[in-house]
């Protein structure tokens, strides 16, 4: 099965790819904005997967599914931001690692 | 008007409800009259449910009123209900009556007392519990009677609780019925887990079905309980000590009404002792005649005027169970009806010298009395010629059908009761001549005055009813068993027949008569005309009860102490430690498992992943192989 002349693997492939750099970035970096990107980074990389697969097995399923992940995205990011935003304002320049208050 | 039976129970209640919010403010004499009017009240309704149960056909003398669900739990369930058929009402009737007699007697008796209202609280919460004891249509209920007495009971020993004596009687009486108690509640249980209800009807009902293993252990736990509250051996020890109360609270719930809820209790359940093995009716005729020898014996000896009632008490009441055993269950309740008169007689006597003597029990400095208390003297002469046996007094005719009784189901059982009632006879005559007769032996300071007509009237009214009470159940013929042929209905068929003729009746009748009169003439040689030194009939150890009370107070201090404080330590070490256990296990996990808890937001993703992988190389390991 092929898609605008590539196979569904490489789509597939690139998923993953994009999904092993989101997740490895949000391990290693401690800024929140940039660990932000590297979530949606993952979720845009599962939605690569989904369209494909859905285009690749001719099932609208897949499409409609990257919908959702959108919608809930877009919430994530608003409380996310909003979030950095509420600690930037007490403490500038602070790292996630920085915020553990609620260490048990 | 038989739903209206609540109405019986509701009077004390109410009079107890009152008292306790305005008891203070009412203050005395008025407090004491409210308590005896809601007592006349629950008499009269009592008399109305009476007569409305005798305008029915005997066969359906039994009539449940059911007041709410009580204790509502899954398939369990008791309804609050009250079961009125003939021995409820007879018990109840008695209960009201002699209630409301002693009551008026206590409004001149607590005279002065600073503790006079609530006295009367305590009286009328006693009188609502032991209502709801013969009343009650379950075990649960009767259950929950049989402890409101004997909470009251423990509040009234220990009324006048400055002196540690008497607190320590109070004590006493409520731990000592706690054993009984546990005999009581195992019963119930066993017979929820044999008939899965606790209400009587329903036990009646399917007694059939139990197996007789069951019904003998149920009857003999029950009769653990009974023995408690109805003091018999070995747990009689209670009760001389309850004296420690006042006068009135010795007559009421000590001697007339409280004590006979054991006896109540085994008549009640006389569909189950049908059932039950035959040796469990005839350990309770045995332990019922052993406790009348034994406390009778240890009535001769007593100095204290109140201690020869006592013992005198658990005597009678060891008759009683020796009826239960024999199945005379109407000679059981004729006598406890009888004994509930002339007992009551008794100590309100008694209390009537005790009073005109400033507070001395002491028959040693008695003496001569007759003079100066005619009232008292003559009514206490007609209770101790009906407790002696003498025709026609009541209590002439109800011991005497116990004996018969006793004599059809074993001669021993007679000759031991008739040994018991020659005795009896003895020591009452004894109390009699040390108190009303002899040489004035009291001090010269004391003046005895007969009391004022409130404590007077109950003394005469209750030896109206010792003397004709008999009449309640006459042998002659079948047509004079009126309180036979009332209880039928309550007794299932299960009551003994006699198979004695009526030749063999009149000899029995005769024999104890003369018993009675032995009994008297001993006393009249020894203590009147002083023939043998009455040392020489006080034996020390009947003085001492023959040191059963020493025996249980040296095993419950020595090895029962140890054995109790074993069992404790194994509540505190291994029950409490397993679940002490359980509380510090959790603790401790949780202790371990914060560490997890970083506070990092990057080492909870790293672990989300870590869990995601691992479920992938699960799904995968599982898949492939």
């Amino acid at each position: 099965m092929d898609l605008a002349g590539l196979s569904v693997g490489w789509y597939l492939a690139l998923s993953v790819v994009l999904f092993a750099i989101g997740g490895v970035g949000l391990l290693v970096r401690r800024n929140p904005l940039v660990m932000f990107m590297c979530v949606e980074l993952m979720l845009n990389a599962v939605n690569v997967a989904f369209v494909a697969l859905g285009a690749g097995l001719n099932d609208v399923g897949g499409q409609v599914a990257v919908f959702f992940v959108l919608v809930v995205a877009a919430t994530e990011v608003v409380i996310g931001l909003a979030l950095v935003v509420a600690i930037n304002r007490r403490r500038s320049g602070a790292t996630a690692d920085d915020v553990s208050l609620l260490k048990g | 008007m038989l739903e209206a039976a609540w109405l019986i129970c509701a009077f004390p209640l109410a009079g107890f409800a009152v008292l306790l919010a305005l008891g203070r403010r009412l203050g005395e004499p008025r407090a004491g009259w409210v308590a005896t009017l809601a007592m006349a009240g629950s008499f009269v309704c009592s008399l109305a449910v009476f007569a409305s149960l005798m305008g029915r056909d005997p066969a359906e003398r039994r009539f449940v009123v059911t007041l709410f669900e009580w204790v509502p739990a899954g398939d369990f369930s008791v309804d609050a209900g009250l079961l009125v058929d003939p021995l409820s009402v007879t018990m109840a009737l008695f209960v009201t009556g002699v209630g409301a007699l002693i009551h008026l007697y206590a409004v001149g008796y607590m005279h002065g007392d600073g503790d006079f209202s609530k006295f009367f609280v305590y009286l009328n919460l006693f009188a609502f519990s032991m209502l709801v004891l013969v009343l009650g249509d379950s075990l649960a209920l009767t259950f929950l009677g049989w402890e409101g007495v004997g909470v009251c009971s423990y509040l009234l020993i220990s009324f006048w609780f400055t002196d540690e004596a008497n607190a320590t009687a109070g004590k006493k009486a409520f731990i000592t019925n706690r054993v009984g108690d546990w005999g009581f509640m195992l019963a119930m249980f066993w017979a929820f887990g044999a008939l899965g209800s606790v209400r009587y009807l329903d036990l009646f009902g399917q007694a059939d079905s139990l197996s007789s293993t069951t019904a003998t252990a149920i009857v003999i736990l029950l009769f653990l309980g009974a023995a408690g509250k109805s003091a018999q051996l070995p747990l009689y020890i209670w009760l001389p000590d309850a004296m420690a109360g006042p006068t009135p609270v010795s007559a009421l719930i000590h001697a007339a009404t409280m004590v006979t809820a054991g006896v109540y209790l085994m008549v009640r359940v006389n569909p189950l002792i049908a059932v039950a093995d035959a040796w469990a009716p005839d350990v309770i005729a045995w332990v019922g005649v052993a406790t009348a020898l034994f406390a009778a014996g240890a009535a001769m000896a007593q100095n204290d005027i109140k201690k020869v009632l006592a013992y005198s008490t658990i005597s009678q009441l060891g008759y009683m169970m020796l009826a239960v055993g024999t199945g005379a269950y109407v000679a059981a309740i004729f006598h406890m009806v009888t004994h509930a008169f002339f007992k009551a007689l008794l100590f309100l006597g008694s209390g009537s010298v005790i009073h005109a003597l400033d507070g001395d029990q002491d028959m040693r400095r008695y003496g001569a009395l007759r003079a100066a208390m005619p009232v008292t003297a003559v009514t206490f002469i007609v209770g101790w010629l009906a407790i002696a046996g003498v025709p026609p007094l009541a209590g002439f005719w109800s011991k005497d059908e116990i004996l018969a009784y006793a004599w059809d189901a074993s001669p021993a059982l007679w000759v031991v009761g008739i040994v018991t009632a020659v005795l009896t006879a003895f020591y009452m005559s004894r109390l009699v001549f040390m108190t009303f007769y002899g040489e004035a032996r009291y001090g010269t300071e004391v003046h005895p005055h007969e009391p004022s007509r409130l404590m007077t009237a109950p003394l005469v009214a209750l030896a109206a009813a010792a003397v004709v009470a008999g009449g309640l159940n006459l042998p002659f013929t079948k047509d004079l068993h009126f309180l036979g042929a009332w209880l039928e209905p309550s007794l299932f068929a299960n009551e003994a027949h006699l198979s004695l003729g009526a030749g063999a009746q009149w000899l029995l009748a005769l024999v104890s008569m003369a018993g009675a009169a032995i009994g008297i003439a001993g006393a009249v040689a020894v203590y009147l005309q002083h023939r043998l030194p009455a040392s020489r009939v006080e034996w020390p150890a009947a003085a001492r009860a023959f040191y059963v009370d020493e025996t249980w107070t040296r095993f419950v201090g020595g090895p029962g102490r140890r054995a109790f404080e074993g069992v404790a330590a194994f509540d505190a070490n291994v029950v409490d430690g397993a679940v002490d256990g359980v509380g510090r296990s959790v603790r401790a996990g949780g202790t371990l498992l914060r560490r997890v808890q970083t506070g990092f937001v990057r080492s909870y993703a790293l672990l989300t992943a870590a869990g995601a992988v691992a479920l992938l190389v699960w799904f995968l390991v599982r898949t492939s192989f």
